[in-house]
């Protein structure tokens, strides 16, 4: 009883603590679940591209041509695709994210599904977007 | 406990006042929802304006974006994505940073970033559509 209670003793935890990557392997779930965080921060410095574009509309033709020269180049439409992914994976994870908030999807098929969903999803619409970018609308002079 | 001999001079309001009362210790989490929810079809409409003013000149873009149903939705687009970003690095942060005053820091970098983003892009619209 004593050696139980005592402050000294180092419990080993029987279980991992935290969905660690040593301790477990990757399905799509927790891939999806890192992906969400990973494109939300991506999307919070690529809102710099957003606010620079508005800036450069609004100050003139000269600064718009520095904006347009940017996101015209390789670098600038690498960023443009990125983004738009970015912006529409995020979207459609948090769809996933309002579903569960309302109690459903957590079932091992359905939440499979949703990350399939999310990831097929994203992809397949920004390759829409850019090809409709590109073939329709004139894509960046 | 009332008694004048208690060594807590602290009533028990004022023990749970500023705690985060019920409906309100949520706050950034309902608000992130309710930015969430709003983002689908504002982030939407961003994507198809930010297509349909692919190629444009500095005079056509300031004009569309300056007309008042897509100034309108524009704004919303932003002031949305600035309230569900701050309180989405915000999570990144405080689930990230162990290290007090490193995070405090990072805190108080993170709103200034957002409002700053903020302000800019609301200057930008209100700019274009009242052509100053």
């Amino acid at each position: 009883m004593a050696d139980t209670s005592s402050p000294n003793r180092r419990v080993r935890a029987e279980r991992p603590l935290s969905p660690h990557l040593q301790i477990y392997r990757l399905p799509l779930t927790m891939l999806m679940s890192g992906f969400h965080r990973v494109t939300g921060f991506g999307l919070y410095f690529g809102t710099l591209l957003l606010a620079w574009w508005l800036l450069a509309a609004a100050s003139g033709p000269n600064g718009y041509a520095k904006f347009e020269w940017f996101i015209g180049s390789i670098i600038g439409q690498l960023l443009l695709l990125g983004y738009t992914w970015a912006l529409i994976h995020h979207m459609l994870g948090g769809v996933r994210h309002l579903i569960w908030d309302t109690g459903r999807g957590f079932g091992p098929q359905e939440r499979e599904w949703l990350a399939r969903a999310t990831i097929i999803g994203s992809l397949s619409l920004t390759l829409i977007v850019a090809l409709i970018s590109y073939l329709f609308m004139g894509g960046v002079r | 406990m009332s008694g004048g001999t208690s060594k807590n001079f602290r009533t028990p309001l004022g023990l749970v006042r500023g705690r985060g009362a019920a409906r309100s210790g949520t706050e950034d989490f309902w608000l992130q929802r309710v930015t969430s929810v709003a983002g689908i079809p504002l982030t939407i409409m961003a994507i198809v304006i930010g297509m349909l003013l692919l190629g444009r000149n500095q005079a056509a873009v300031a004009q569309i974006v300056g007309s008042p149903l897509v100034a309108v939705i524009m704004l919303g687009f932003i002031i949305c994505t600035v309230l569900h970003m701050k309180i989405g690095v915000q999570e990144i942060i405080v689930d990230y940073v162990p290290d007090e005053s490193m995070k405090l820091t990072l805190l108080l970098a993170n709103t200034f970033y957002c409002w700053a983003i903020g302000l800019v892009c609301v200057y930008a619209i209100l700019k274009m559509s009242f052509g100053v």
